[in-house]
């Protein structure tokens, strides 16, 4: 297992250096110096994550971006477990880029708590058991018969705090394998805990990447070229250079950098640049990608498919049935609410990059390569984000702030994005088109599938994806288009629309079959159970667990009232298992409106029941709003949406209720953060069937004229 | 440019500025209150909300000259304390993920109180059109309603 933390000796036990001081404590330690805490108590780094000031006060590090899914309360909360301390007491710091100390310093896949859950537990652990051997010499008494109590080392009446004894327990050796707690002894995972920036977030103290000012800086703006497939010619920037406020106007790439005083008059400004753009290529609309797409589609796979069991030739053959449906999934935006922005300040010969990024150690890379600087010499520094969703694992804006600080000069700058630059910047989720086509033999059993899909500058496949595994005849192809569009991942890659476009197909396929929804997915999992074929990537028994006790507290199956339509879909990814109920009311006018989702989720352990329902329920209404009414259209290259005006956004209005269990679990914890949003454009779709006898086969479903 | 005397959470402010500049940059980068947020520049989405004499206001489309002498209020300035029913509803219900909308979510919903200590929850709605990308919607009605004196009626769990 690749361990999180890095636990050796050199580099665990430090005392740090933030302040003067210069402490020597001992041969052993990595020194360097230590720092003095507000009371006077000096500052002690256990480890790289656990900070102990001689009167007590415990602070955990918390390594990981923070992107609103929690991580900076969840990850802290296990080395607490571990630590033994009181959680209302401790204090939590955001670390900055650090590959010495930390390992996977990354918001994305849904992976932190999974990555973190085994190293960062040790780490408590480790550091605890060091405070025990410390207190256990002071005492001379045996460390096995101490215990610890709330930041306290405790012994037979005898008490000491962690903070009289840190600066004894930095000098000993680190201790090996140090057992972690079994489950049944947690007090603090598990517990519902609130986010731990919250008074400074609606206090509105808390500093976004946005919000940075710093002496001497400047704002900036940056002016891209409006469509994919152009190039910068040429500008003329003497009106811009006249605006009020406006420093400098610098060229680089094919884009104009505005720098000045304010935001709103670089803004301003950059309106008044003239540029001459060039075309550089073909300008595509999104009805050529549709045509494009259905075009691959429409030949046989050229490509050899990535998931081949069985023979699809000859069951489609041989079938007495074949069931076909096509999808079409448009480009999306991420729409962070806070959009794109990092501060770089570039000197000669390093860097300061200050900001929002679910990746700084790639950043990093980037910037040490654009500007040719030794990573040493550039530190990053991760603002809690206004929200990411695969937009920040990109590291672009990264470096046109560095290019521009660069440029201007090596000055500090601030690039802030406008909600227009941020929209049609690029980085969509790609456009994709399926068709799948299955077969029933005489017993109505699903005995081939074929997935092919062909996407924009990026693959919509999920070989493995169930029913893959339960199906005797399974093949599935993918092909992408390329194209000047830029794509990236977008919250649950790939899942957020696969699982729309399968489960969807599932339902038509027990609709044809003559079976219930939820029992022909039993049917196929226990299929996957006794008889797999090929690879299994998902544990059959775990996955019906979340199917049954969906449809038993949605009441599937029974009459909620003769307006009242549901409909199913179930969906693993990131390593969690999730299964939804949809409800729609049929309205008096016979108009659709989403009214609830029953969800249940196997995501293993739950380490913070407040933050794992707010994950669920947020990306459940996310994936909602998505599959209702989001696309972003082309036209000659040039994005057709721009801003909130016509890219529509789900509101508090058109959220529907949710209602959420966790299956009940001691395994280790899996994703979380996306899990939940693939199959809810899935399961109201399939409630929209069964309310209309129509079948959703494109996004925004809004489009349908169906909904209220 | 122009000169501006604003009062700002009971504070004066004497700015210059061009007088279309919005408010909310006037605040953000003229003042350093950056507890107002920049959301889309077009009020859309109102994670720029504050109070303009009591009235919630999208202070990214508001030009600075139309303030005059009416008072503005900001997230900092919602509470001496950070204490404001909502402040604690919001941490309490644990409402943020991201967080970046949430002061002009508190801002919204702060102006609806005031004008409407009881409000349905079509209210509700109708008074929080402000957009969340973490979709934190539910629980942002669950903090209202607990602000509320648990008053509102809403039909689901």
């Amino acid at each position: 297992m690749q361990e999180q933390a890095n636990l050796n000796r050199r580099n665990f036990i430090r005392i740090s250096a933030l302040t003067g001081g210069g402490l020597v404590l001992g041969f052993n330690y990595f020194l360097t110096s230590c720092s003095t805490s507000q009371d006077g108590g000096q500052v002690i780094e256990l480890n790289a994550f656990v900070k102990i000031d001689t009167k007590g006060r415990v602070t955990i590090m918390s390594p990981n971006p923070e992107v609103g899914q929690g991580v900076k309360t969840s990850l802290p909360m296990l080395v607490a477990e571990e630590l033994d301390v009181d959680w209302k007491e401790i204090k939590i710091e955001q670390a900055g880029l650090d590959t010495v100390n930390y390992k996977r310093q990354v918001a994305g896949g849904s992976g932190s708590v999974r990555e973190s859950w085994e190293s960062f537990r040790k780490v408590g652990a480790t550091a605890r058991q060091m405070l025990i051997s410390a207190a256990a010499a002071a005492w001379g008494v045996p460390a096995a018969e101490c215990a610890t109590e709330n930041g306290h080392v405790v012994y037979k009446g005898k008490k000491k705090t962690y903070g009289e004894l840190v600066e004894q327990a930095a000098k000993l050796p680190v201790p090996e394998n140090v057992a972690v707690k079994p489950a049944t002894a947690f007090r603090i995972i598990g517990q519902r805990t609130r986010n731990v920036d919250n008074h400074a977030i609606v206090t509105g103290q808390y500093k976004y990447g946005i919000d940075t000012k710093r002496e001497g800086m400047l704002y900036a703006t940056i002016i891209r070229p409006p469509a994919f497939g152009m190039t910068l010619e040429s500008l003329d920037d003497a009106e811009a250079k006249r605006s009020p406020g406006v420093q400098q106007v610098l060229r680089f790439d094919n884009k104009i950098a505005v720098l000045g005083r304010s935001t709103w008059e670089v803004m301003q400004a950059a309106k008044k640049v003239k540029p001459q753009w060039k075309e550089d290529g073909t300008l595509e609309s999104t009805a050529d990608y549709t045509e494009k797409l259905h075009g691959i589609l429409a030949k046989k796979p050229e490509d050899k498919p990535r998931r081949q069991d069985g023979n699809i030739g000859q069951a489609f053959a041989k079938a007495a049935k074949v069931i076909e449906l096509a999808f079409d999934a448009p480009f999306l935006a991420h729409n962070t609410m806070e959009p794109m922005n990092f501060f770089a300040h570039v000197t000669a010969d390093g860097a300061e990059l200050y900001g929002p990024i679910q990746t700084p150690e790639r950043a990093r890379g980037r910037i040490a390569e654009l500007l040719k600087l030794p990573e040493e010499k550039i530190s990053v520094m991760m603002t809690r984000m206004g929200g990411g969703f695969g937009r920040r694992l990109m590291t672009d804006f990264v470096e046109e702030a560095a290019m521009v600080s660069r440029l201007a000069g090596n000055v500090p700058v601030n690039v802030i994005w406008s909600r227009e630059d941020d929209m049609t910047g690029g980085f969509y989720r790609p456009m994709c088109s399926y068709r799948y086509k299955a077969a029933l033999n005489g017993n109505n059993e699903l005995v081939a599938w074929h997935h092919h899909s062909a996407g924009v500058s990026g693959g919509g496949a999920s070989p493995d994806s169930f029913p893959a595994g339960a199906v005797p005849n399974f093949q599935v192809d993918a092909h992408t288009y390329k194209s000047p569009v830029t794509t990236a991942p977008w919250r649950g890659p790939t899942h957020n629309y696969i699982a729309f476009s399968e489960q969807s197909f599932l339902d038509e396929i027990a609709r044809q079959a003559g079976k219930d929804p939820v029992a022909l997915r039993l049917e196929l999992l226990e299929q996957a159970r006794a008889n797999p074929v090929g690879k299994v990537n998902y544990e059959p028994d775990r996955f019906a667990a979340v199917i049954k006790k969906a449809a038993e507290i949605g009441g599937w199956g029974k009459s909620k009232g003769e307006n009242i339509f549901q409909g199913f879909a179930a969906h693993f990814s990131f390593a969690s298992y999730v299964a939804q109920v949809a409800e729609v009311e049929k309205q008096a006018d016979g108009k659709l409106k989403l009214k609830k989702i029953y969800c249940v989720v196997d995501c293993g352990t739950v380490v913070n029941p407040s933050g794992a329902e707010t994950q669920v329920e947020g990306s459940i209404i996310d994936g909602i709003g998505h599959a209702m009414y989001a696309e972003l259209t082309l036209t000659n290259g040039r994005p057709d949406q721009s801003n909130f005006h016509n890219y529509r956004m789900i509101r508090m209005r058109e959220a529907p209720a949710v209602e959420i269990h966790f299956i009940q679990s001691s395994v280790a914890p899996t994703g979380l953060g996306e899990p939940c949003l693939p199959p809810a454009g899935a399961a109201l779709a399939n409630a929209v069937f069964a309310a209309s006898g129509v079948r959703l086969l494109d996004q925004p479903f809004i489009k349908s004229g169906l909904f209220a | 440019m122009a000169a501006f005397s604003l009062t700002i959470n009971n504070k004066k402010h004497n700015v210059d500025v061009d007088p279309k500049m919005p408010l909310l940059w006037v605040i953000r980068d003229v003042l350093g209150l950056t507890g107002t947020k920049y959301g889309c520049g077009i009020a859309q989405c109102g994670a720029c909300t504050v109070h303009v004499a009591d009235a919630a206001v999208r202070s990214c489309m508001y030009p600075v000259e139309n303030v005059g002498t009416q008072k503005v209020t900001t997230i900092e300035g919602l509470s001496e304390k950070g204490d404001h029913p909502l402040q604690l509803a919001w941490e309490e219900v644990d409402v943020p993920q991201c967080g970046y909308c949430q002061s002009g979510q508190i801002m919204a919903a702060a102006a609806l109180l005031k004008s409407n200590p009881s409000p349905s929850e079509n209210d509700v709605h109708n008074a929080m059109t402000n957009i969340c990308r973490c979709a934190t919607y539910n629980r942002i009605k669950k903090a209202i309603n607990q602000a509320a004196g648990n008053k509102i009626t809403i039909p689901n769990p």
